[in-house]
């Protein structure tokens, strides 16, 4: 599969982020039904779903070059965004080579990986990248090898140690997020980073994802999906610079809410990983706007249908209730309140 | 990467170490590399013969890097439900055997100051996939093997590299002084054993007399017998009665039967296969269930535990 990059789109200041046809339609729209609620909704990481963005072990898309050199320029003001606790090496050697052998296993004309024994020759062409080293020897590579190849990947990372019956978040690349801190959360353990959620502790669901988790396979990775809204197609969306984003929100429109109000779709999946028996947590990001939702009907009718019905303290959570009233709006002028098809795919080939 | 497995293996190589242990290699059937594995790990063999299929676990003990073979090794079990006689008696170099991915349900304590190991017998087995890696991350460690007869000579050759590997012969006499080894050591040991459940219990109440906190203590068990007194096993969902002779678990009566019913370790420590008990009370033989789970009496895992009253009524 050969990727057409869209190198110099920004997201940040000027926002020259925007989406193609081709990225509309591999969209993964997260809403499967009208209404949306909590749940363990984790199924198998196969390859293949109602879009193309699930075609990949790791994903990477149009924005990939954009989103690197963003993550860059994050890292550039804030290094704390990439941290590992010391005992995790083993699991920042796994990352690397999860994420070689499935870029250059999916995207063979981007990405290619020689082994020789532990020599390994890297080549990231769209990035300009070819660099040989010894697989386990640190000192072969110019970054430590979680940064090193988080830095040549779309969306965040965190590492999870296993012990004592729960999992630990010992380490991260997380320069993406939907408003929570690795500087904050690192060390701590599955329900305290979680803590902040509304409903779901009651609800159970997190006694019962850690019990699944714990028992995740090697080579049987698992997905779920997350969304929010952002203002702008921004990426740092962080505590850390909540001055600089927060603001944004008073912003919005009944003029200008179909291009500010993006829907913020995180394409969660779980390795667990070989050698250091760690959880390998991916967060891979898509950012669309309502007025490129509103180009497939199907998605359209159904997430005004799911953000008019939003539990209020969910809207709270998530952060919007300042925009959503304009949002709902804007968006029901193309519902009919006819029945829509169940599940995510778009069940159109163009965008209309 | 994603993985489909059970993997073709061939047998390279089948050597005995002595008449009672046999030392098997595989490596991929369509050559490459297996999937890595971590120290602890364990994969689990069918094993085929005539109508007989045996699925055993056993201990990876080739270092967890190495992805061009897995190696075991495989102790003769007296009155077993038959796989590890089969190994013994009939695998031989060339054969097919399939392979689960390796799973870990036995990891190095990562944030461990130093590693205390303590094994009885062929226990020692994961450990052996340990000391490499303790090794290359520059951790103390100690490793004490309590063993007899012909394991003597075999596990003190197999260790023979490593200085902080400590057999001790156990001729009768207590092997080893477990209450002064436990207490001899500095804050941040993380105590990791493996061997038969009287030596595991033992162990466990030693150190907690002398006041070890439970989170630093590791053990990996043995596949339990599964084998007990013949019962009856209704389905309630499909209204299928399953009688469960004496010498076959119920999980692989219920395997036996047609039924797809979830597993993973087959040992009773993972916790995949857990059903539901509707009415009988089972005998727990399992490690995943809690006391409070086990008096309730509605949930058995089916790898291991059977029934003490005639049926047993599952809701599946």
């Amino acid at each position: 599969m050969t990727i057409v990059f869209k190198p110099t789109e920004t997201y940040r200041d000027d926002f020259t982020y925007r989406n193609s046809e081709t990225a509309i339609l591999r969209f993964p729209f997260p809403f499967h039904e009208d209404r949306y609620m909590y749940s363990v909704n984790i199924e198998p990481h196969l390859r293949g779903g109602p879009t193309a963005a699930y075609d990949a072990v790791i994903d990477i898309d149009e924005h990939y070059i954009a989103e690197c050199r963003e993550r860059a320029l994050t890292l550039a003001a804030d290094p704390k965004r990439c941290q590992v606790l010391p005992h995790m090496m083993a699991a920042q050697w796994d990352t690397v080579e999860l994420l070689m052998e499935s870029l250059s296993t999916d995207y063979p004309k981007h990405f290619t990986l020689t082994r020789n024994g532990d020599n390994w020759m890297w080549e990231n062409r769209p990035l300009g990248i070819k660099d040989s080293f010894v697989f386990g020897d640190a000192s072969t590579l110019s970054l430590p090898p979680f940064e090193y190849i988080t830095r040549q990947a779309q969306g965040d990372f965190s590492l999870q140690d296993q012990r004592d019956g729960d999992l630990w978040m010992d380490g991260g690349m997380i320069t993406g997020q939907a408003d929570w801190s690795l500087d904050f959360d690192v060390g701590m353990s599955f329900k305290e980073w979680h803590g902040p959620v509304p409903m779901a502790h009651e609800m159970g669901v997190f006694d019962r994802a850690l019990q699944f988790l714990l028992r995740l396979q090697h080579g049987r990775p698992v997905r779920r999906l997350n969304w929010t809204m952002t203002i702008n197609p921004r990426m740092d969306t962080s505590p850390e610079n909540y001055p600089k984003w927060g603001p944004d929100r008073l912003s919005v429109t009944p003029e200008n809410v179909a291009q500010k109000v993006h829907l913020r779709v995180e394409l969660q999946t779980l390795f667990r990983l070989p050698r250091s028996n760690a959880i390998l947590f991916c967060i891979r990001g898509y950012l669309m706007n309502l007025q490129d939702i509103s180009r497939v009907e199907k998605w359209r009718k159904r997430l005004h249908r799911v953000l008019r019905d939003l539990d209020p303290a969910l809207a709270d959570y998530k952060g919007l209730p300042r925009f959503k009233p304009m949002a709902v709006a804007w968006l029901a002028q193309f519902d009919d309140g006819a029945p829509i098809a169940p599940g995510t795919s778009p069940d159109q080939t163009t965008a209309l | 990467m994603i993985h489909s497995d059970p993997i073709a293996a061939r047998v390279a190589s089948c050597e005995s170490l002595h008449p009672g242990l046999r030392r098997v290699v595989l490596v991929p059937e369509s050559g490459g590399l297996f999937p890595a594995g971590s120290a602890g790990a364990h994969i689990r063999l069918a094993l085929r013969h005539g109508d007989h299929l045996w699925r055993n676990a056993y201990s990876v003990v080739s270092p967890p890097n190495c992805r061009d073979s897995y190696t075991i090794i495989v102790r003769r079990v007296a009155n077993s439900r038959g796989g590890s006689a089969y190994i013994h008696d009939h695998l031989k170099p060339g054969d097919t055997v399939m392979v689960d991915l390796p799973v870990n349900l036995f990891p190095i304590a990562t944030i461990a100051r130093k590693h205390l190991m303590l094994a009885g017998g062929i226990g020692v087995t994961p450990f052996l996939s340990y000391l490499p890696i303790l090794a290359d991350n520059k951790v103390k460690f100690e490793l004490h093997v309590c063993c007899r007869g012909d394991d003597v000579a075999v596990f003190t050759a197999l260790l023979a590299a490593w200085p902080d590997a400590h057999v001790h012969p156990d001729d009768g006499s207590p092997a080893l002084d477990i209450g002064a080894v436990l207490g001899g050591q500095f804050l941040g040991t993380h105590l990791s054993m493996c061997g038969p459940e009287p030596f595991m219990a033992q162990i466990t109440a030693t150190a907690a007399a002398i006041g070890w906190p439970a989170a630093r203590i590791h053990q990996e068990f043995f596949t339990g017998a599964t084998s007990g007194t013949a019962f009856r096993a209704v389905l309630a969902q499909s209204g299928i009665t399953i009688d469960v002779p004496a010498d076959q678990g119920l999980l692989d009566a219920l395997e036996a039967a047609g039924i797809d019913a979830p597993y993973m370790c087959r040992g009773g420590a993972c916790g995949q296969c857990y059903l539901p008990v509707l009415e009988g009370i089972p005998e727990h033989r399992d490690h995943f269930l809690t006391a409070d789970q086990r008096a309730a009496n509605t949930a058995i895992m089916p790898c291991v535990s059977r029934a003490k009253s005639a049926t047993l009524v599952l809701d599946i």
